[in-house]
């Protein structure tokens, strides 16, 4: 029961105005001129190694994420709307960290369930009391917007742990750059090209306290076998930090330090690309040889910053999701400027019957899951996956929860016969430091099968240039 | 720098050259298995002795070897398609130390060998080799001109230049014997060839012109292959780079190693001697002892820099 969708660039008043150039550039360039430029493209993103893997299905074991030469473009008053409703999310997701592993005020007002956080998988215990430079917590958040109308922008998801993409964002522009100068020319497009500048900034501003100087930071990677490194060596060459794996960190007295061939040196801030459970074995996970064993420690000492800090998750978690607006309300004392998308949380016994009796109009996700996987779209699914599904909720009710099936804008990408509206959606990457830092961009990410409404480039999405324009 | 991504440095260095020298060799079997009198496949044996490759059972080596041993093997220590697929590894593992045309040049095309099969990579023979030494030529030019001076470059530039020593070394190894005295008596057209596909195997056919004359005597290749200053594959040439890397890296990071010394010891030697002392005192056994001591190096090297 889909209706017609929002298209971004097509409206019955004739083409919207941020779509004007470069509907009028498709125009000019014509159909076969852009599907030749498409596999120029492709050549120089396998050429230049901008790949990512996909696990578990054989094949090319360094894939490409499609592009799609047609960029998305915001106006600068729709940028603007959703600039200020950017920050403030991620100035109240970070106050939410702060408050829990502290006086939990927001649990004693009653705004948010006690177990929803203190029995979270992602809340950690050791981090209770301790006191992250600038109180930061999650440092880069990745909040993921869909648009659902003229003036209608939605957050689908929150991600404040270790958000990737952001490398896309700043190839796409670049490879669009390189191919089609002439439409950048009057510099009608605000640039995002400064983003490693800005995340550098914000990581010294969070080195520990005792540092004096010039703070050493580095990027800690999981090595080359990891699906984003790619993304994690374009970002360590860009900041001109070191890209370091587990095995180059050691810690000595509460200090951390890696191995340089003139011996070792003092390291203040660890921007990680690995998950918490990785990050120390001595404290979280004792199986695992993975790690920096004593990072941890020397974390609480105060003589490093980790970021983001262990124990951020609980913050993007899809329970706590839809408590987001509430957290907006209760810290910053503002109305959310940008809308959640309303969520049924099956672990509520009301809630949960009607998702069941709607489940066919519904998308249902597991609370824990991402990337796309094992979530049910209901006008999409066969009765039989439908009845599987309903199963699985009933036997596990917390672990899920319900949103209706989206109306997704659609945004012009290039198909065999000229252009065509695909569902789209945004990944914007804000900084948080002493002060918050938003640059005027993001990661589009494409559905490129008609109707889908799966834009994860594991199954099957792509990526666009997003331009915001000057006003 | 950290000593890991010193360690990638060093070995993205030694493999990219050796992808190269492995490609010279076998156009130097090639140009020798051409020509008349040759007996058998003794040619092609002579270039998987070279290469240390494993050799088949009855120790004697056919083209169709060649081209599965050298250039197709995924896993062999001088296969041209292991050394290329290490030497893209180790470049992707320090890819912050790399120059984005660096990358470009060893991502380039890096699954082309993996897609030839043996038969059409044997009748392409040529045309493959030429690739494999237009690919190392890109890198090389890529380092050259965009890569920074300082302690990332010496490491590279350290790896490549003992590799290439003992590549130098490796093949006199194998054919020495054609440069004793003894085989001038018997000497002739075959040897000139031989001479010639020597050379030609280490681009040095003109240089040896220009430098001694038209004539090959076998003490001026020997001179022009170990102790000649100017010619980029020689050996003293090639110990002039090792010191001279070694000698950026004391002056930087201070500490003087062990390496160190040894480098510049070998280099004061080579300028020192004269061919015909290496003659007098046996070719062969000079060259045993100069390969032992080139993997010496090595060692000492990431003695010194913690890898």
């Amino acid at each position: 029961m889909l209706s017609v969708p929002f298209d971004e660039m097509e409206s019955k008043d004739g083409i919207r105005p941020p779509y004007r150039n470069i509907s009028q550039w498709i125009e000019e360039t014509g159909t076969e001129l852009l599907l030749r430029r498409r596999e120029e493209a492709e050549a120089i993103f396998r050429k230049i190694g901008i790949t990512f893997a996909v696990y578990g299905e054989g094949g090319d074991p360094e894939r490409l994420i499609p592009f799609d030469l047609v960029p998305r473009a915001f106006s600068a008053n729709e940028w603007k709307i959703l600039d200020t409703g950017i920050r403030q999310r991620a100035r109240a997701l970070n106050a939410f960290l702060y408050d829990i592993y502290h006086r939990g005020e927001i649990i004693k007002a009653g705004v948010i369930p006690a177990e929803l956080v203190y029995e979270n998988k992602a809340f950690l215990p050791e981090m209770i009391g301790f006191e992250p430079p600038g109180r930061v917590y999650s440092h880069i958040v990745g909040i993921d917007i869909v648009r659902t109308g003229p003036d209608k922008f939605q957050v689908l998801e929150d991600n404040c742990r270790t958000p990737s993409g952001v490398s896309y964002m700043l190839e796409n522009r670049e490879i669009m750059g390189r191919m089609f100068p002439q439409i950048f020319s009057g510099g009608p497009v605000r640039p995002v090209d400064h983003y490693p500048n800005e995340l550098l900034r914000t990581l010294k501003e969070v080195a520990p306290a005792a540092n004096s100087g010039d703070p050493t930071v580095v990027l800690l990677t999981p090595g080359s076998l990891n699906s984003a490194y790619y993304e994690h060596s374009f970002l360590a060459d860009l900041m001109g930090i070191e890209l370091v794996e587990p095995q180059d960190l050691f810690v000595d007295e509460a200090k951390v330090w890696m191995r340089t061939i003139s011996g070792p040196q003092q390291v203040d801030v660890i921007y990680r690309r690995i998950d918490d459970s990785y990050l120390d074995p001595l404290t979280f996970r004792p199986d695992s040889v993975l790690g920096v064993p004593g990072v941890f420690d020397a974390y609480r000492a105060g003589n490093v910053t980790i970021c983001s800090a262990p124990g951020a998750g609980v913050a993007d978690d899809k329970a706590i999701y839809v408590y987001v607006p509430d957290m907006i309300r209760f810290y910053l004392d503002q109305e959310p400027v940008l809308e959640n998308i309303p969520t049924w949380q099956c672990g509520k016994p009301d809630e949960c019957k009607y998702v069941l009796e709607n489940i066919q109009d519904l998308v249902v996700k597991e609370v824990h899951g991402s990337g796309g996987y094992g979530m049910l779209i209901g006008p999409k699914s066969s009765k039989e996956e439908i009845a599987a599904y309903g199963e699985r909720i009933k036997a596990n009710p917390s672990e899920f929860i319900a949103q209706p099936t989206l109306d997704l804008s659609t945004a012009p990408t290039l198909v065999e016969t000229g252009y065509e509206g695909r569902h789209v959606d945004f990944r914007p990457f804000c900084l948080v430091g002493r002060t918050i830092r938003l640059v005027p961009g993001g990661l589009t990410r494409v559905a490129l099968k008609k109707g889908s409404l799966v834009v994860n480039s594991s199954q099957g999405g792509g990526v666009k240039d997003t331009w915001v324009l000057q006003e | 720098m950290l000593s890991r991504a010193a360690e990638n440095l060093f070995w993205l260095g030694r493999y990219m050259e050796r992808a190269e020298s492995t490609a010279r060799i076998i156009s130097m079997g090639q140009r020798m298995a051409m020509l008349p009198g040759t007996p058998g496949r003794s040619e092609w044996t002579s270039v998987m002795q070279t290469t240390g490759a494993e050799m088949p059972e009855d120790e004697m080596a056919s083209e169709l070897d060649v081209v599965k041993r050298l250039i197709l093997d995924p896993e062999g220590p001088s296969s041209i398609q292991a050394c290329l697929l290490r030497a893209r590894d180790s470049g992707r593992a320090v890819r912050t130390g790399l120059t984005q045309e660096m990358w470009e040049s060893l991502n380039e095309d890096w699954r082309y060998l993996e897609s030839l099969d043996e038969l059409t990579a044997r009748s392409q023979l040529s045309k493959v080799l030429e690739w494999v030494r237009k690919k190392s030529a890109y890198f090389r030019g890529a380092v050259d001109t965009a890569m920074l001076r300082n302690e990332g470059y010496y490491f590279l530039r350290l790896g490549s230049s003992i590799e290439r020593a003992d590549m130098t070394l490796r093949l006199l190894n194998v054919k020495y014997f054609l440069l004793l005295p003894e085989t001038e008596v018997v000497g002739g057209g075959r040897d000139h060839h031989q001479w010639m596909s020597v050379l030609h195997a280490v681009s040095g056919l003109r240089s040896y012109h220009y430098h001694y004359g038209s004539d090959y005597a076998p003490w001026n290749i020997a001179d022009f292959l170990l102790l000649n200053k100017i010619f980029p594959r020689s050996l003293a040439f090639c110990y002039s780079q090792i010191d001279l890397c070694l000698s950026h890296m004391e002056t930087d990071h201070g500490g003087s190693h062990k390496c160190q010394k040894t480098a510049r010891q070998e280099l004061e030697r080579l300028n020192r001697i004269d061919i015909s002392g290496i003659f007098n005192d046996g070719l062969h056994e000079f060259i045993n002892e100069e390969i032992a001591r080139t993997s010496r190096i090595s060692q000492e090297v990431s003695d010194a820099y913690h890898f």
